[in-house]
């Protein structure tokens, strides 16, 4: 061992007891040569059509309905399927149906199941399935809940036929089945569906008839959620478009990657250990950008809003929280939020930009960031000095800068802001809280919401104005509900647009919503994969590997 | 011996005792609210309360800890609010990727720190001994992150030696698991290599001052002979004092490591439940890090006496 021991290495060992330091060379040598055996020998074994991809978080759980994750959402669409879905341009389409009628009277829509559809145990997808569905549905859902009180019965006429009859028309049956994100309306098995709406379903019970199966005994939390192709699924004949169309598998497995540093998912895509990685922050584009291997492109997109407290000064008073909408300025806050003008928009309309719904009517003197009418507005108002306590999230990357735009922009309009730095899961408990603000209540807070979920005046919670059922910030308007039932009610599309315009219009009265501009966030994907179609949120239908 | 040994293993009951109540406690007097959390954002409050009765948030805190007492009795560490899945289940599936990267980590630290402290210590002054303290300087200053990215860009991105994330599991074979093994270990044992290496270098410093070094030098031992036989095994108990408490040092470094190295261990799980505010994962793993904690001081403790004859229990 002396004669054989190098040098450096001996000097190293002085110190050691010659048994000990014999023994220690020993294991040093043997490591040593393991790594280079593993550096050398160990191919990186590659499974073909296996898709390996870092989502934005990490699924937690597994129920698209009780949890409003956008992670779950995505889970949710692998593992289930629309009755009815909404297509690329906005319009609703049979999914899982293969037809419905609307009676006469509007009173009645029969739905029939498209034949041989199969839940992932084998077993047949029958029409008590969907209406358990529906039933859990629209006791969970704040859009399911507003069809849920229009609805007078459900049967099952047969096996792949049901009957739903409304106590009265109401406008928004397909829309709400259609709803595609924010707990989207997925069709379960009878027995899964069964399960109390406050009560997350259990892995065991992911059991859907959507493309891909989810592979629970593979699923380890923290690690990877593995689904796989599935072999019986008959996809529709149409091509894919938005959520509707044929879901045609096009990779044999899916494994999502727990990968929560950002830098880390962004190694691993050039180093092409992951297929995809679908969000990147934006100080990590420029290395993505410079990858001739790597193609980058927005996976989601979605609207900041901000919200006040209706219940509590300074907010209770109308006029200042017109103020404060004169006060913020959404392209200063979506250049600090987001940074680069290629990903976000100047967007004055409740509903998302480019959505038929979209209109800047009312807010064109808006959220413009103007600090002196703002301050004449306030000193009209009466504003006495009563500080805005604004909690936000710190650990959220795409809302941790929004609290201390937002106090930047108020304290030039003459607001005393007190911010409070927080988690994001401290935030929702204490946004629910109706306490004064200075007593562990707030004033004010941002959000956001996806592109999909800004698309109507119903489906957001913020948007609530009932003075008995509104949270987040207790607004209370009853001509604002008026409006909001008058458009769940209208069927025509341009009764529809002039009813959400008076919605936005009476919003610049009382404040409910205020909109902070659009973002895209944006990922990467390895070339070799290609995109069949242009999907709305990150499917995995029509994505292939080559 | 075994009188001490009882008498320790006993000790324990209390320790673990008030860290139960105290993290008991402590979870629910802090902010946050498991069940807003699961409901999500549109959930009315009406749903929101319900959710935290089916979960039996709104029994009294005493009868809270009750249940949870007798289900931990009974080996019963409850269920995960979030994942639905059995607490040592999740424990079970984190366990082995901490314990590799303790390990390999500790063993990388000891083989490397050791001689690095003696070698400084044996060249006082030297270039050699500012070599060493310099680089225990810097291991010490620059956060394992920042050395987790560094060492990723060097050997997996530009090099492409070794994968960039993720753990192999021992069972996937060894050379699986030493490629993924091997950077974040070493990145975790930087600030461990640090500490070692200075305590060493005092400690044998201290010892090679003694009249009985100078009279093993008179002797006419040689510098090897004196190091190995007289001087490490004098200056041992410190070190090992210093390796147990560096134990903690080692797990607020694991959380960190398996962050940058997405390796699904019980650090990241620590942080996950944190933030979810999952009670029965959080009380678990902090239950089973002090019990991890008070046992390496108790191994270290029986140590002593090996090392050093002069302890006895």
């Amino acid at each position: 061992m002396k004669a054989t021991m190098p040098r450096s290495l001996r000097i190293l060992l002085a110190g050691v007891r010659p048994g000990l330091a014999a023994l220690v060379a020993q294991v040093m040598l043997a490591l040593a040569a393991v790594g280079l055996v593993a550096l050398i020998a160990w191919p990186t074994a590659v499974i073909a059509q296996t898709l390996k991809v870092v989502m934005h978080s990490d699924l937690k759980t597994v129920d698209p309905l009780v949890s409003t994750q956008y992670i779950v959402r995505n889970h949710g669409y692998l593992v289930w399927d629309q009755l009815v879905a909404l297509d690329a341009k906005g319009q609703i389409r049979p999914q899982m149906a293969e037809k419905w009628e609307i009676s006469k009277d509007e009173r009645t829509y029969t739905f029939r199941l498209r034949a041989g559809l199969e839940w992932h145990d084998g077993t047949p997808v029958t029409a008590e399935d969907c209406i358990a569905s529906i039933q859990r549905f629209v006791r969970r859902d704040p859009t399911g809940m507003r069809l849920g009180a229009f609805i007078a019965s459900m049967d099952a006429i047969d096996a792949r036929t049901f009957r739903l009859v409304l106590k009265e028309p109401f406008g928004m049956v397909l829309d709400a089945l259609a709803k595609p994100s924010l707990a989207p309306m997925l069709i379960m098995p009878k027995a899964v569906a069964q399960t109390p709406p406050t009560e997350p379903i259990r892995p065991e019970q992911v059991i859907g008839s959507g493309p891909f199966i989810f592979k629970r005994d593979e699923w380890k939390p923290g690690e990877k959620v593995v689904y796989v192709r599935n072999p019986k699924y008959k996809p529709r004949a149409e091509p894919p478009s938005g959520f509707a169309g044929g879901k045609v598998a096009m990779v044999e497995r899916i494994e999502w990657l727990a990968v929560s540093d950002p830098q880390t998912a962004v190694s691993a895509l050039v180093r092409g250990e992951v297929d995809l990685v679908e969000t990147i922050p934006a100080d990590l584009l420029p290395l993505v950008e410079k990858e001739k291997q790597l193609i980058v492109l927005p996976f989601a997109s979605g609207q900041y809003f901000a919200r006040m407290n209706h219940a509590h000064p300074p907010f209770d008073n109308p006029k200042i929280r017109q103020a404060a909408m004169v006060a913020f300025g959404q392209e200063q806050i979506l250049k600090g939020a987001v940074g680069d003008s290629r990903y976000f928009k100047v967007c004055r309309s409740m509903y998302a930009c480019g959505s038929p719904l979209a209109s800047e009517v009312g807010m064109k003197d808006l959220v413009r960031g103007d600090a002196k009418r703002a301050q004449a507005m306030l000193k009209e108002a009466g504003y006495d000095g009563t500080p805005v306590v604004l909690p936000y999230p710190t650990d959220l990357a795409p809302l941790a800068p929004l609290g201390p735009l937002l106090r930047q922009q108020l304290e030039r309009a003459g607001f005393k802001v007190q911010l409070v730095p927080m988690d994001w899961q401290s935030m929702g408990p204490r946004l629910r809280k109706k306490d004064k603000p200075s007593e562990g209540g707030w004033s004010l807070f941002a959000s956001f919401y996806d592109t999909r979920d800004s698309l109507d005046p119903i489906g957001r919670t913020v948007l609530n104005t009932n003075c008995k059922t509104s949270f987040l910030g207790w607004p209370c308007d009853e001509k604002f509900e008026l409006l909001r039932e008058a458009y769940s009610r209208v069927t025509d599309p341009q009764g529809r647009i002039d009813l959400a315009r008076q919605i936005q219009e009476r919003n610049t009265e009382i404040v409910a919503f205020v909109p902070l501009g659009e973002a895209r966030f944006v990922g990467a994907m390895n070339r070799r994969l290609e995109q069949t179609f242009e999907a709305p949120i990150t499917l995995f239908w029509g994505l292939r590997k080559k | 011996m075994t009188g001490f040994l009882v008498k320790r293993v006993l000790s324990v009951v209390p320790v673990l005792a008030v860290v139960a109540v105290v993290v008991f406690l402590m979870l629910r007097l802090v902010p946050g609210d498991p069940a807003a959390v699961l409901a999500g954002d549109t959930a009315t409050p009406d749903q929101v309360q319900a959710l935290r009765e089916r979960m039996g948030l709104e029994r009294p805190i005493a009868v809270q800890f009750g249940i949870w007492l007798g289900q931990l009795l009974q080996g019963d560490l409850g269920e995960s609010y979030f994942l639905r899945k059995p607490v040592v289940e999740l424990i079970a599936q984190r366990l082995e990727p901490t314990l590799a990267l303790g390990a390999v980590a500790l063993v990388i630290s000891v083989l490397v720190a050791v001689p690095l402290g003696v070698l400084a210590a044996y060249r006082q002054g030297h270039w050699i001994d500012r070599a060493v303290m310099g680089v225990s300087v810097a291991g010490f200053s620059v956060p394992v992150f920042v050395m987790g990215y560094l060492l990723v860009y060097i050997f997996s991105v530009q090099l492409e030696w070794l994968p960039v994330q993720g753990y192999a599991r021992l069972s996937e074979g060894l050379g699986a698991w030493f490629e993924r093994i091997i950077l974040p270990a070493c990145t975790l044992s930087i600030a461990y290599v640090a500490l070692i290496a200075r305590i060493t270098r005092t400690s044998v410093l201290e010892v090679l001052g003694e009249d009985y070094i100078r009279t093993a030098r008179a002797k006419g031992l040689t510098d090897r002979e004196v190091l190995s036989a007289h001087a490490l095994r004098n200056a041992a108990v410190p070190i090992l004092t210093i390796i147990g408490i560096g134990l903690a040092v080692l797990i607020g470094g694991a959380v960190v490591t398996e962050s940058v190295y997405a390796i699904p261990g019980l650090g990241r799980l620590t942080v996950e439940a944190v933030l979810a505010r999952d009670f029965p994962v959080i009380q678990a793993l902090i239950l089973l890090f002090s019990c991890a904690y008070v046992f390496v001081n108790l191994m270290i403790d029986l140590g002593y006496a090996l090392l050093d004859p002069r302890i006895r229990y």
